[in-house]
């Protein structure tokens, strides 16, 4: 152990303790929180303690992964344990506070669960249905400490990992523990990690890049914010690891503007390392150096993919470059970069820590470890959940999230993102895995499991994601540019029930051109939500676009930036969207 | 010139000037004049390209391709409804279509009296709690079409301190 670390350790022992003498209460705040109500929870509870004159610690944390009970008011009193209270009204935040805090005694009515205590009829926290089955890793810290805070983070194992690399192993060592985990990306490639990794350390350039990707514009997927605003130093320390097993200089952080919880807490948690020599020169007094900071893109979508982020940290239009030159070689502003999703960083600290067979005995053959799966849409639990590879999508789905609220039954779920495609309800049975996901047709991708029912209509929504994905597209590569207007046309036209007789044919061909003629993966896959739906309800389809009798037509506002914004469904689809922009800009140069 | 003109380069060069990241590019500069000003005048456009040793057309090539931006003044209250694949299987179109109607809209777009402004987002980014819609830059989850009306009417109704 560094003698630094050894100081902090020492100083977060004391903190820690500190806060385990006083009742704690913890509120989720982060974009989650904000969605549920929380801000108003966390006003009730300061006033509360004030009014009442009680003594407690405060912490706004980030999402416990547990959404659909959020607002979550967590209370945890030295030496019996934490109650952790759900769907709380703001109304009700006095009456609990004062029940447990001044009395000692949990409101029952209340309460979604326990940890360390027993409370009669209440189930413990990892009983829960959606917990059972879980394994954390990269969510370890999920709703559990102060999302940023240096004492708490290391009171929880934190830096381990970062210490012992720094005394213990060369930077080879490092990146050989990577390589065995069999760790694979996050965020929709699943390539593996260690070999990434091992490109960039093969370049001896002086100054080289890690880049977080938290771009995230996959609706559907929230995992990367969540993970932003609840435990921003999992990720600091696996950037940092990164870049040590690379030997490079320079690490950037890469988040969407607008996300204002992830951006602030992730700029406070990068603030505070600097303060503790965990970033910058001789990180905890050794030889090795390393800078950090967060750079906001606009919003768009493909500037998640890699090349185009790098245009986008260098402050132009998110485009994807043309490769050769690989990142690897020539990444930002020219220098080597390595790309890697939040999440897959995220697991770097406690795969150092454990080491590489403990990550490896987890998981199937060629998955290895967790994933973090989103649940949203037509389902009773809806949140984070973090499960081991080989979990089949069934207990995912039925058990942890608890099925449709209204025991309605699930007929597909959208995987994968806009790009991705439908798993339906006689696949469930098939297990989380990369391959074998794939081989299906549909990708596990960043993780995202937007769930939907029996009433759901598949042409409907494959509409809305091309309608998504020609919005989009950044229209570099003309195949993409036109290959989404073209699918987007047609879906249209069969939502409107004036479906043309090779309309069928005609998307396929439009598919398969985009696949060979676009950049990046947003044309070459742009094709794939129609190609898989189509597969799964080729009959719905028929039905929609050819079918005798009533076909229903849903009306459907889009985006003035998509091709169909200008109209609203009903309309004959032949104009092109009008011009949105009112302003027109000075031609000539500035002085 | 006009004072205004003045005025309000001399707010885009004191955004541009203290923005809070350390790598300062014309998407940066770009992103904080829209923070602090709320939009992005032609003055802005040229203070960027000051700034950043690049051209007026280099600067509005990046600001009309992300459509974070905005070139005329924003309206004094917001509305952002998401148009996500999960809003959307969870009812965001009808939510939408009420709030339009109440607001007295087709699309997006505002209200001539510039007091309300509507958008609609690809992904608010909280999923679990969709459909997801923002009034005033607060993100309100589980919406319905009687929460959506009240929170419509609310912001409708609002008086402007300035």
């Amino acid at each position: 152990m560094t003698e630094d670390f050894q100081k902090l350790t020492l100083r977060s022992k004391l903190a820690w303790d500190l806060l385990s003498q006083k009742p704690w209460i913890r509120v989720g705040t982060g974009l989650f929180g904000e969605a549920s109500g929380s801000l108003q929870i966390i006003d009730e509870v300061y006033t509360a303690i004030k009014t009442n004159a009680l003594e407690a610690t405060v912490s706004e944390v980030g999402t416990s992964g547990l959404c659909y009970a959020e607002p979550l008011l967590d209370i945890q009193i030295p030496n019996r344990g934490r109650v952790i209270y759900g769907n709380v009204d703001p109304s009700n935040v006095e009456y609990i506070i004062k029940e447990h805090l001044a009395k000692g005694s949990p409101t029952k009515k209340f309460a979604l669960a326990t940890i360390d205590c027993h409370l009669e009829g209440i189930p413990k926290f990892k009983d829960l249905p959606m917990m059972k089955g879980q394994i954390r890793i990269a969510l370890r810290n999920a709703g559990e400490i102060e999302p940023g805070d240096i004492d708490q983070y290391i009171a929880n194992n934190g830096f381990v990992g970062l210490d012992r690399a720094l005394s213990e192993m060369d930077p080879s060592e490092v990146l050989g523990i990577i390589k065995s985990s069999g760790l694979r990306g996050r965020g929709g490639a699943a390539f593996s990690t260690g070999t990434k990794w091992g490109f960039l350390a093969g370049n001896t350039a002086p100054k080289k890049y890690i880049l977080c990707n938290g771009e995230e514009g996959d609706p559907g997927a929230f995992n990367d914010k969540a993970i932003l605003e609840t435990d921003p130093l999992s990720l600091i320390e696996g950037c940092i690891l990164a870049g040590y097993a690379t030997n490079a200089t320079n690490g950037v952080v890469f988040i969407r503007h607008g996300h204002d919880a992830p951006i602030d807490r992730t700029n406070k948690a990068i603030d505070a390392c600097y303060a503790d020599g965990l970033l910058g020169k001789n990180i905890l007094g050794s030889e090795f150096s390393f800078d950090m900071e967060i750079v906001l893109v606009g919003e768009s979508y493909v500037a998640g993919e890699e090349t185009a982020l790098m245009e986008a940290v260098e402050g132009k239009r998110s485009m994807p470059r043309f490769r050769p030159p690989f990142p690897a070689a020539y990444g930002v502003w020219g220098f080597p970069s390595n790309i890697n999703n939040i999440k897959t960083i995220s697991y770097a600290p406690e795969i150092v820590r454990n080491g590489p067979e403990w990550f490896s005995s987890i998981g199937t053959d060629k998955s290895k470890g967790t994933a973090i799966a989103c649940l949203s849409g037509h389902i009773k639990f809806s949140g984070l959940v973090e499960v081991p590879f080989g979990t089949s999508i069934r207990k995912i789905v039925e058990q942890m999230g608890g099925g449709d609220p209204n025991s309605k039954s699930i007929k597909f779920l959208q995987t994968g993102g806009p790009l991705g495609g439908v798993l339906t309800n006689d696949q469930f049975d098939m297990l989380l895995d990369f391959d074998e996901m794939a081989a299906a047709g549909a990708m596990f991708g960043s993780g995202g499991l937007i769930v939907c029912n029996q009433e759901t209509s598949s042409v409907d929504l494959t509409r809305v994601l091309i309608a998504f994905d020609q919005m989009e597209s950044c229209g570099k590569c003309f195949p993409c540019r036109l290959g989404t207007s073209h699918l987007l046309d047609i879906l249209d036209r069969a939502c409107l029930g004036k479906s043309l007789s090779g309309d069928l044919q005609l998307m396929e061909r439009v598919g398969q051109n985009m696949k060979v003629g676009s950049l990046c993966g947003h044309g070459q896959l742009g094709y794939n939500p129609v190609a898989s739906a189509l597969k799964a309800f080729s009959s719905e389809f028929n039905q929609q676009m050819f079918g005798e009798g009533d076909i229903e037509i849903k009306k459907f506002v889009a985006p003035l930036h998509t091709r169909r914004g200008s109209q609203t469904l009903g309309e004959t689809p032949t104009s092109i969207v009008k011009e949105d922009f009112t302003f027109e800009p000075k031609l000539e140069a500035s002085q | 010139m006009t004072t205004s003109q003045n005025v309000l380069r001399e707010k885009a060069r004191n955004a541009i000037e203290t923005q809070p990241y350390k790598t300062i590019t014309v998407l940066s500069s770009l992103l904080s004049v829209q923070d602090s000003i709320g939009w992005i005048p032609s003055e802005a456009l040229e203070e960027v390209a000051r700034v950043t040793s690049s051209t007026v057309n280099d600067v509005w090539g990046v600001a009309s391709f992300y459509p974070n931006f905005r070139f005329t003044l924003p309206p004094k209250n917001s509305i952002e409804v998401c148009w996500g694949p999960t809003c959307h299987v969870l009812g965001a179109q009808s939510i939408l279509q009420h709030i339009l109607a109440e607001v007295g809209l087709e699309n997006e777009g505002e209200t001539s009296d510039q007091h309300l402004g509507l958008k609609l987002n690809t992904c608010l980014g909280v999923c679990p709690h969709g459909p997801v819609a923002s009034f005033n830059h607060r993100l309100q989850g589980k919406m319905t079409k009687e929460k959506a009306l009240r929170l419509t009417k609310s912001l409708m109704k609002e008086t402007q301190n300035d």
